[in-house]
């Protein structure tokens, strides 16, 4: 649906594109840092693209591909109420590696970029005001990142003294089985199906589901 | 009638006689000002509790008082994350005394399936709380056993935690059973 978008970023960028691809309709631009602002300023101003609507900025974080490969993708999700069309654009960045912001092409990327700092610390460059938005400021670290650790809490309130265990039925798993689930010992069965990042934290092999390793 | 004659005595005499912190605590459970600090999707529990249909009216803790200074019975609906909490602590201290803690749902008891970073796993991490009660949401049915439990508990002076007790569900094809039996 929207390779005509496509077709009109490789016109004007050409090699600058590092990728691109379709798959059922979900069209995708991977482009270089320094090409960003660049990139999404072309897809609003372009009348063919006329990308209006900025739905979302996001990022995802790829701690296992790194030296290969800059750890975060940025995120950049498009649409156009005219053309009727969508587009994804994402970058690769490093550690520390900042970006030119685009709360200057569409004004709603303000408080999107400050979620991805907040939850990523990605920096953005120009931004007018980099502050937390969802957590306060006392918080350490960004929760969104595959190394923050599972279980780390940063109460700003002093915990009161209670007593070591809770009373039923908020016991270990609060009579909820999808509530305060025990990792370690769950990671210690060894074929549960967990999350990859958190069986690396926990030292523990990528764990597959029971059916999987039998195939292998 | 009941009531007042487990708390007064006195018979034919004319006379009514009790004891000062009997006459005080039936006083005060019947005169339960609460303040709704509702922060997710439990508040729907608590309104169809406020409703007409379950009437928390006839307990004596029908006002709301949205402010904490005016209200002596803090009902923490829903959950609390960790940028909440000191907002939380505040209101508590702010309240009058004697004040009374309801934890509303699993959330508020000890953070339902919000183990992470964001949520205070329990309230009673950050305040003393005298009844707790289970359900994701509770039913209104829970919430009045809540209502009674402290009832009791003021009367009796006692301010050791509680939980509200759930029955143990029959699996869904017993009920059913049940149902097409009848």
């Amino acid at each position: 649906m929207s390779q005509l978008v496509l077709e009109r970023l490789r016109a004007r960028f050409g090699e600058k594109l590092l990728e691109t691809s379709s798959f059922r309709g979900d069209e995708q631009a991977i482009v270089a840092p320094g090409d960003w602002l660049e990139v999404a300023t072309f897809l609003r101003d372009e009348p063919e693209c006329a990308m209006d609507h900025f739905v979302d900025l996001t990022a995802v974080d790829y701690p296992e591909r790194e030296p290969e490969l800059p750890r975060f993708d940025l995120v950049l999700l498009l649409r156009s109420l005219g053309k009727k069309h969508r587009i994804r654009v994402k970058t690769r960045l490093r550690e520390g590696q900042a970006v030119a912001t685009l709360s200057k092409v569409w004004l709603g990327a303000d408080w999107t970029e400050r979620e991805v700092w907040d939850m990523f610390g990605i920096k953005f460059d120009g931004h007018p005001d980099l502050r937390r938005i969802l957590m306060y400021e006392e918080f350490e670290g960004h929760p969104l990142r595959k190394d923050y650790p599972i279980n780390k809490t940063q109460p700003l309130v002093q915990y009161r003294e209670v007593g070591p265990s809770k009373l039923a039925p908020f016991g270990p798993d609060e009579g909820n089985p999808f509530g305060r689930i025990d990792w370690l010992q769950r990671l210690g069965g060894g074929n549960r199906q967990v999350s990859p990042a958190i069986s690396v934290q926990q030292g523990q092999k990528p764990a597959l589901s029971a059916s999987t390793e039998e195939k292998n | 009638m009941g009531e007042v004659t487990a708390v007064l005595g006195g018979g034919q005499s004319g006379f009514a006689t009790s004891k000062f912190d009997a006459l005080l605590g039936w006083a005060r459970k019947y005169s339960l000002f609460q303040y709704p600090f509702v922060t997710a999707c439990c508040g729907m529990e608590h309104m169809a509790t406020a409703g007409a249909r379950y009437d928390i009216e006839r307990f004596g803790a029908g006002a709301p008082r949205f402010s904490p200074r005016q209200s002596d019975l803090l009902w923490v609906v829903g959950t609390i994350t960790q940028k909440q909490a000191p907002a939380l602590k505040r209101i508590y201290e702010q309240m009058t005394d004697p004040k009374y803690v309801i934890a509303f749902g699993t959330c508020a008891s000890c953070g339902g399936f919000y183990d992470n970073y964001t949520t205070v796993p329990g309230i009673d991490k950050v305040v003393p709380v005298d009844v707790f009660i289970p359900g994701c949401p509770p039913r209104p049915e829970a919430v009045l056993d809540a209502l009674i439990l402290l009832q009791d508990k003021i009367q009796n002076g006692d301010r050791d935690p509680v939980v509200v007790r759930t029955a143990q569900p029959a699996s869904p094809l017993v009920q059913l059973g049940q149902k097409r039996s009848t």
